[in-house]
């Protein structure tokens, strides 16, 4: 097993001197090599999630173990990744993509060598003395992927990374991303707003309540090609998981 | 690139058209020279302060201590507003503080300085600090206030120590912000430096102004202007230049 919540909750004091609990009594497991989306409403602690899978805040109660030992600050063993590209402007895509490795003591050409690698597995070939604005907000992504993967952490975690990407950039970008992932047989937390996206891209979906988050429904995703987005995009079963989804978080009733 | 021509064609002209206007307009109006000297009288004068006023030795006075006011003060300045910007709990004591002195009109402190140091160059220099300092600290503590705090997240999973994320994140952020001070200190070092050399010594041009001014000799005063705009557009355009360089990662609004 590579990642546990064990009911962990998450409160934050507010302006008001109130709590707000942001999470409640959070369960979960994500297997080695699985990839599990997470969906819920705005606002119901996604990447309250996140943020303490990556060690950057603690629980209030309850425990992360990442490869069963508990999170206690930022470490080697998770690389996230966001709805921004998080690139610094003022470095190169190359060295960019090595900057996660210059504080692991790695020697300066393994460095540029291990980066070299990972661009070409993001398909960034050529691209590497640019600039980030002189790269396409897709090919950004993609190089923010490949600066994660380039650590070659345990588990990495997604923020909605193709949240502000046109539609047919976004699919060709899960695609990759999904190959990627899968060649490199990374354990991977999605967080998504896209129901479609959830269901074409994960093993198994967790259902998140409004604030305070809690998991409310645990969904395998039973059908093939989960490293080809775009192929099982095409099964008709798809719609049913999404369909499913949509009544879970009472999408409906909300409309109404 | 055709745009480009034409900007420069007009900018010439514009500029030949008030020199004419500057020679001819003022003797057409009866305006006496002493009072609006024209561009040959000025051009007369500065031959004359070149031969019998030592004006080079006022120009580098005056080029040097801006170039020295400039460097020092913005120098502290951007110490001071990392090591307040990297201390919420200073910059919250401190920031009362900067505020009233960054409010005070500084070239107000040349006569104390002169009573405090005497007549020598170090109140012109302190009064160039001074007023140099206050955008620059402004400019990088603001900056430090507004980094990412994602990238300082990222930079926190990835290990980074507290002085990493200082150089990897936060200065490079923070340099747009600290060019844009530079370039306004650039401009009021000049002002520093005058106002120093107009209250008290007896070297530069402010001095020159002050000197000239006594004498009701304008065309002395109006020469010693337009070198003091000179050494403050040299020093300017040479932060330009070397922002553009700095800051090549940014992309460009006009191609
Ligand atoms: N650092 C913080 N301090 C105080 N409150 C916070 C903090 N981070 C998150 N919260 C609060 O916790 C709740 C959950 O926030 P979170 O960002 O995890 O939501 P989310 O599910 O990711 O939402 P979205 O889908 O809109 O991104 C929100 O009400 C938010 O205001
Ligand atoms: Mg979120």
């Amino acid at each position: 097993m590579a990642l546990e919540f064990r009911s962990v909750t998450k409160r934050f004091p507010t302006n008001s001197g109130e709590e707000l609990t942001a999470v409640q009594d959070v369960n979960f497991r994500v297997e080695q090599g699985e990839f599990v989306s997470a969906v819920g409403p705005s606002g119901c602690g996604k990447s309250t999630i996140l943020s303490m899978t990556a060690g950057l805040y603690q629980p209030t109660e309850g425990e992360v173990l990442v490869s069963g030992e508990p999170v206690k600050g930022p470490n080697t063993h998770v690389g996230f990744m966001l709805q921004k590209d998080l690139l610094l402007p003022w470095r190169n895509i190359i060295s960019n993509i090595e900057f996660g490795l210059e504080s692991r003591g790695v020697g300066k050409e393994q460095r540029r060598a291990r980066a070299m690698q990972e661009l070409k597995h993001c398909h960034l070939e050529g691209f590497d003395q640019q600039y980030p604005y002189q790269l396409s907000g897709g090919m950004r992504q993609r190089a923010a992927l490949a600066r994660t993967l380039a650590i070659d952490p345990e588990i990495i975690l997604l923020d909605e990374p193709f949240s502000a990407l046109d539609a047919q950039t976004k699919l060709l970008l899960q695609n990759s991303f999904a190959k990627t992932i899968a060649e490199a047989g990374k354990t991977t937390l999605l967080i998504t707003h896209d129901l479609a996206e959830a269901v074409l891209m994960s093993d198994r979906i967790l259902v998140l309540s409004e604030r305070p988050g809690t998991v409310i429904a645990d969904i395998k995703v039973d059908l093939p090609h989960r490293d080809e987005p775009i192929k099982r995009r095409t099964l008709p079963e798809v719609a049913d998981y999404a369909a499913q989804l949509f009544k879970l978080l009472k999408l409906e009733e909300k409309a109404a | 690139m055709a745009q480009r021509h034409m900007t420069t064609i007009v900018s010439l002209t514009l500029l030949a058209l008030v020199l004419l206007a500057w020679e001819f307009l003022p003797p057409a109006l009866d305006v006496p020279r002493f009072i609006i000297p024209t561009l040959s009288d000025c051009l007369a004068e500065f031959q004359r302060m070149w031969a019998f006023e030592g004006l080079w030795t006022h120009i580098v006075s005056t080029a040097l201590y801006t170039a020295l006011g400039f460097a020092i003060g913005s120098l502290l300045g951007a110490v001071l507003g990392y090591l307040l910007g990297m201390s919420a709990f200073w910059e919250k004591v401190l920031s009362p503080y900067i505020l009233a002195l960054q409010i005070a009109p500084k070239v107000a402190f040349a006569p104390l300085f002169i009573m405090w140091f005497g007549y020598n160059s170090i109140p012109k220099l302190l009064v160039t600090v001074l007023i140099v300092f206050f955008p620059v600290l402004v400019n990088v503590l603001q900056a430090m206030r507004t980094v990412d705090r994602d990238l300082i997240n990222l930079a926190r999973a990835y290990n980074l120590s507290r002085l990493g994320i200082f150089w990897k994140i936060e200065m490079p952020s923070t340099v747009p912000n600290l060019m844009a001070g530079l370039r306004i200190a650039s401009t009021l070092a000049v002002i520093g430096v005058t106002v120093g050399e107009l209250v008290g010594g007896n070297t530069g041009l402010g001095f020159l102004i002050s000197y000239g001014g006594g004498q009701a000799n304008a065309a002395m005063v109006f020469n010693a202007i337009i070198l003091l705009t000179v050494i403050g557009f040299v020093l300017y355009s040479a932060l330009v230049r070397i922002e553009e360089r700095v800051l090549h990662y940014l992309p460009k609004a006009h191609g």
